[in-house]
C-alpha cells in the first residue's frame, strides 16, 4: 500500500491494552470461557482508531514527500502512547488468568503452555486469512490494483478513498489481533509498541518488504533466534537479530522472499 | 574505428527481449537516430549502454576500450552521457546549480566541502554561458521545478551537455512539448551538439524531426535492429515504413 | 501548498553577516542579561542546536530522515562518561577528541548499513540501530551503570586552564556557557560553509534526484556515508558538550524518543532552511521545559504539536516567517 506508519507498534499496543483491560475488568463477574472470545476486542479498538486516522492523517499526504507520513506518522506515535498511559495508566496489565487456565501439555521433558497453541491457531488462520483476502477476492484485487497505480485505479472507477480506508482498517485490526493474543502471555506495557515496531522491522528486513510468506518466514526466524538468544545471551538478544538482518541485508538487500526495488 | 560499438547485446526481462543481440554502432560526429514503435527496444538500449543496467551478455566497446562493467561515473568519465525522456532534474535547485553540478562533477570538485561553491567562478561562468546557448538564461536563477515542460526539456540536455560527453544520448528529448517547441528543441539542440563535434543519438518518434536532422537513422523492433542507413535509404525502406505506420509521407 | 520549494542556498549577504554578528553578540551577553537558570537553559539549546544541525545535513539537505540520532547523542554522552570512568580525564577537549572518535566509529557502522536504503527503510533502520545502542547501555550494567547511569564532574576546559570553582552553577552558567557558545559558532561556520560547497550541491542533488545525480557522475552511497558521518559527529559532540552540563548520563539518552526530539526541532524550525534547526532546537529546548512543567502527558503534547506543525506549517518557523516577510513585502509595495 506505500503507507508508512511508525504508529503500527502502537496500535498492536493498543491491541494488547483494550483486551487486557476488558478482560482484566469482567474477570470478577464472568466464567474464564466466555473471555477467551474477547480477545479480538482489541482488535477492533485498534481497527476502528485506524478508519479514523486513515482519512484524517493519513491520506492528505500521499502525494507529498514521504518524510511527512513519517513525520505525522511519529507523532501519531507520541500521541497514542500517552494516549493508552492516560487511559490505562503507566502499569503493566495483565489478562494472565486467560494465559493459565488452559494450562500446560508436556512434550518430553519439556513443559509447554497450552495458550501458546492458540496464538499459533490465531496466527495461522489469520496469515492464511490475509492471503486469501488479498490474492483470492475481488476487494484484494482492487486492493493491489490501486496500490500499484492509484490513478489509474480511480479512473477505472474503483473509489480509491474506500480501498485505501477499508485496507488500513485491516491492517490495524491485524496489528491489534497480534497484541489482543500475546497479551494473556505478556502483560501490556508501555513502550512495547515500539518494540513490537522495531521487531517488525527486523522481520520484514529479513524476509522481504512486500511478500506476505517473506513476512512469515522472517517473523519465524526472528522468533526463534529472539528465544535462543534471550537464553543463551540475554544481553545481546537485540544486538543478535540486528546481525542477522544486517547479514541478510548485505547478502541479499531485497530480504529473502523480497521483490528487489 | 567506431566512437562506439555492441557485440550481441543482449538484455532480457523475464520473457521479454527488450535487446535482442543487438549490433549497434555509431561513427564519431554523427548525429544519429534511434527510431521503432514503443517497446522496440530503444530506451533498454540507451540504458543498457548508458549503464542503468547491465547487460545479460555482449560487449560495449567505447573508443575500442570495453566499457561493459564500468558502473555510471566511471562510463561518464570515458564520455559516456545521457538525458531523460522523463525529465529528471534537481527540482529544488535553480538551473545555474543545475547545470553547475555537472561541472562540478566534471572536474571533480563536488568532493570539496571546505570551500563554499560561489568562489568556483569559472564553474559559474561555463553554467551561464551553456544556459544561455540553450536558451535558458533568463530563468537560471529559478528552480528547476518552477520553469516550463519545454524549458524542462532543455535543461534536461544541458545538465547531460555540461558533461562535455564525446557521445550524449538523447532519450525523446522534445516528447510532451508542442510542435513549435518541438522544433525549437532540436534547432538548439543539433546546433549545440554540431559545435562541439559531440556525437549524438538520439530516440525519436517525430519522424519529420528525424528526417530533418540525423545523419542516420537506426530502426529497431522487438529489442533488433531491423534497418541502418541515411534518412533516404531508410525512407525507401518497406520493412520500417511497415512496422512504423505512417513513418513516411506521401 | 506550492509546488516550487524555496531553495536552500542562501549567498552571504552583508546583511547576512550584520544579522549574524548581531545574534553572536547577544549571546555572547546573556549571562550577564539573563539569571544562572536562563542561562544554563540557553546553553542546553545551543547545544541542541548542534545537534539538530547535523541531523539536517542528512534531512534537509541530503533527503535522509533519521529517527536513531539519539544513538550519536549518547555515544558523545558516554564517551565522556566512561573516560571519566576509566580513564579519569578531566579535560574538555580530550573529551571532544575521544567523542569526535567514538562517534565517527558509530557513524561508520550505521551508515556503512544505513546508506544503501532510503526513505522508511532508512529511518526504521537508524531507529532500530539506536534501539540496539539503548538495549546494550541498559544491560550492561556494570559498565554504563544501567538505568543509574553515570555520573560525570565539571570539566576543566582549554587544556586545565580553567577549572570548575567551588560554584559550580557559576561555572556553568559563565566559563561553561562560553566554551559552548564558541563551539556552537564554530560548528555553525563548519556547516555553513559544507552545505554551500560543491559537496553541499552534490547532497542536495542527490536529495532532488538520485537517478540523475548517478548519471551527473556523483557516486551516491559514498556521499551519503560522508554526510551521514559528520552529521553523526556534530551530533556527538553536542552529546559531549551535554553531558557536563546535565552531571549524568543514563540511557533514555538513547531512548527512540529523544531521535524524536531532534527531528522535531528541526521540522520545528523548518528543515528547508539553514537556521531552521537552530531557531528549532532553541525554541523547542524553551517549549519542552514549558509542556513538561504543564502536564504529565507532554509527551502526546508534543505529538499533537508535532502533527500540526506537519499539516498546518510544514515549513516551520523559519519559513512560516519569510513567507510572512515576503507578504508585507509584496503589500508594501504593491
Amino acid at each position: 500500500m506505500r503507507i508508512v506508519n511508525l504508529a503500527h507498534g502502537n496500535l498492536y499496543a493498543l491491541g494488547a491494552f483494550v483486551t487486557a483491560s476488558l478482560v482484566g475488568n469482567l474477570l470478577a463477574g464472568m466464567r474464564p470461557l466466555f473471555l477467551y472470545f474477547l480477545i479480538p476486542a482489541g482488535a477492533f479498538a485498534a481497527a476502528a482508531v485506524g478508519a479514523i486516522l486513515e482519512p484524517t492523517l493519513l491520506r492528505p499526504f500521499y502525494r507529498r514527500a514521504e518524510e511527512y507520513q513519517l513525520l505525522v506518522t511519529f507523532g501519531l506515535l507520541m500521541i497514542l502512547e500517552d494516549g493508552l498511559r492516560f487511559i490505562w495508566g503507566p502499569y503493566p496489565l495483565s489478562a494472565s488468568t486467560l494465559f493459565s487456565e488452559l494450562g500446560s501439555f508436556t512434550v518430553g521433558d519439556a513443559i509447554y503452555p497450552t495458550y501458546n497453541l492458540l496464538v499459533i491457531a490465531t496466527g495461522i488462520l489469520a496469515a492464511v486469512f490475509l492471503w486469501a483476502f488479498i490474492y483470492r477476492t475481488r476487494f484484494g484485487l482492487l486492493l493491489r490494483a490501486t496500490a500499484q497505480d492509484m490513478r489509474r485505479a480511480s479512473a477505472l472507477g474503483v473509489n480509491v478513498n474506500r480501498v485505501y480506508v477499508q485496507a488500513f482498517t485491516i491492517g490495524c485490526f491485524m496489528a491489534g489481533l497480534g497484541g489482543a493474543i500475546v497479551v494473556p502471555g505478556q502483560s501490556a506495557v508501555l513502550g512495547m509498541g515500539v518494540d513490537a515496531l522495531v521487531l517488525s522491522f527486523i522481520v520484514v528486513v529479513i524476509g522481504g518488504l512486500g511478500s506476505l510468506e517473506g513476512a512469515l518466514v522472517g517473523a519465524l526466524i526472528v522468533g526463534i533466534f529472539r528465544e535462543i538468544g534471550i537464553t543463551v545471551f540475554p544481553e545481546i538478544e537485540l544486538a543478535v537479530l540486528y546481525l542477522i538482518a544486517a547479514f541478510v541485508l548485505l547478502v541479499r538487500p531485497a530480504g529473502l522472499f523480497g521483490r528487489p526495488a | 574505428m567506431n566512437l562506439l560499438e555492441t557485440r550481441k547485446l543482449i538484455k532480457y526481462f523475464g520473457d521479454t527481449h527488450a535487446v535482442d543481440n543487438v549490433d549497434f554502432r555509431v561513427g564519431e560526429g554523427e548525429v544519429v537516430a534511434l527510431i521503432g514503435s514503443n517497446g522496440a527496444g530503444k530506451t533498454s538500449l540507451v540504458n543498457v549502454i548508458s549503464g542503468f543496467f547491465p547487460p545479460d551478455s555482449g560487449q560495449i566497446l567505447f573508443r575500442g576500450a570495453d566499457v561493459t562493467h564500468l558502473k555510471v561515473h566511471e562510463r561518464i568519465k570515458a564520455g559516456i552521457a545521457r538525458s531523460f525522456q522523463i525529465v529528471n532534474l534537481f527540482d529544488q535547485l535553480s538551473l545555474l546549480d543545475n547545470v553547475a553540478l555537472s561541472i562540478f562533477s566534471r572536474e571533480n570538485a563536488t568532493q570539496t566541502f571546505w570551500l563554499v561553491a560561489d568562489r568556483f567562478g569559472p564553474v559559474w561562468q561555463e553554467a551561464v554561458d551553456i544556459l544561455r546557448q540553450f536558451g535558458l538564461d533568463r530563468t537560471r536563477e529559478i528552480v528547476a521545478g518552477g520553469i516550463s515542460q519545454g524549458e524542462r526539456k532543455l535543461l534536461d540536455v544541458a545538465v547531460a551537455y555540461a558533461l562535455r560527453p564525446q557521445l550524449l544520448f538523447l532519450d525523446e528529448p522534445t516528447s510532451g512539448v508542442s510542435t513549435r517547441d518541438k522544433a525549437q528543441i532540436m534547432d538548439i539542440v543539433t546546433s549545440v551538439v554540431r559545435s562541439r563535434k559531440i556525437t549524438a543519438v538520439v530516440i525519436e518518434h517525430d519522424m519529420d524531426i528525424v528526417f530533418k536532422y540525423s545523419d542516420r537513422i537506426v530502426a529497431m523492433h522487438d529489442g533488433k535492429i531491423l534497418a541502418d542507413g541515411t534518412p533516404e535509404e531508410i525512407r525507401r525502406n518497406k520493412a520500417v515504413t511497415n512496422t512504423l505506420i505512417g513513418a513516411v509521407d506521401a | 501548498m506550492s509546488t516550487v520549494a524555496i531553495p536552500l542556498t542562501q549567498t552571504l549577504s552583508v546583511k547576512t553577516v550584520a544579522w549574524a554578528v548581531l545574534i553572536a553578540a547577544a549571546l555572547a551577553v546573556m549571562p550577564f542579561a539573563l539569571g544562572e537558570y536562563q542561562t544554563i537553559l540557553l546553553a542546553y539549546g545551543l547545544i541542541f542546536a548542534i545537534a539538530a544541525l547535523g541531523l539536517n545535513l542528512l534531512l534537509g539537505y541530503t533527503g535522509l530522515l533519521s529517527f536513531g540520532h539519539s544513538a550519536f547523542f549518547g555515544t558523545g554522552a558516554y564517551a565522556v562518561a566512561l573516560m571519566v570512568k576509566y580513564l579519569h580525564v578531566q579535560s574538555m577537549e580530550l573529551f571532544l577528541l575521544g567523542t569526535v572518535g567514538a562517534s565517527f566509529v558509530v557513524a561508520m557502522l550505521f551508515g556503512f548499513v544505513s546508506v544503501r536504503y532510503t526513505k522508511i527503510f532508512f529511518s526504521i533502520l537508524n531507529l532500530a540501530l539506536s534501539q540496539v545502542l539503548w538495549s546494550l547501555a541498559y544491560k550492561f550494567y556494570w559498565v554504563t551503570g544501567g538505568t543509574d547511569g553515570l555520573r560525570v564532574p565539571t570539566p576543566t576546559l582549554l587544556g586545565g586552564a580553567v577549572g570548575a570553582t567551588d560554584d559550580k552553577v557559576h561555572f556553568l552558567a559563565h566559563a561553561y556557557y562560553y566554551y559552548v557558545l564558541v563551539l556552537f559558532i564554530a560548528c555553525v561556520l563548519v556547516m555553513w560553509v559544507i552545505v554551500h560547497s560543491p559537496f553541499g550541491k552534490a547532497l542536495q542533488a542527490i536529495r532532488d534526484n538520485e537517478t540523475r545525480a548517478k548519471f551527473v557522475g556523483i557516486r551516491i552511497r559514498r556521499y551519503r556515508l560522508v554526510a551521514y558521518l559528520v552529521s553523526g559527529v556534530f551530533t556527538g559532540i553536542a552529546g559531549a558538550l551535554w553531558v557536563p552540563l546535565n552531571g549524568l548520563t543514563t540511557p533514555d539518552i538513547l531512548y527512540w524518543q529523544f531521535s524524536g526530539e531532534i527531528v522535531f526541532m528541526c521540522v520545528l524550525g523548518g528543515f528547508q532552511y539553514f537556521t531552521g534547526p537552530i531557531i528549532g532546537a532553541v525554541v523547542f529546548n524553551y517549549l519542552k521545559s514549558w509542556v513538561v512543567g504543564a502536564t504529565t502527558y507532554w509527551q502526546g503534547l508534543l505529538g499533537v504539536i508535532l502533527v500540526v506543525l506537519v499539516v498546518a506549517l510544514p515549513t516551520g518557523i523559519v519559513g512560516t516567517a519569510k513567507r510572512l516577510i515576503d507578504k508585507t513585502r509584496g503589500a508594501t509595495s504593491a
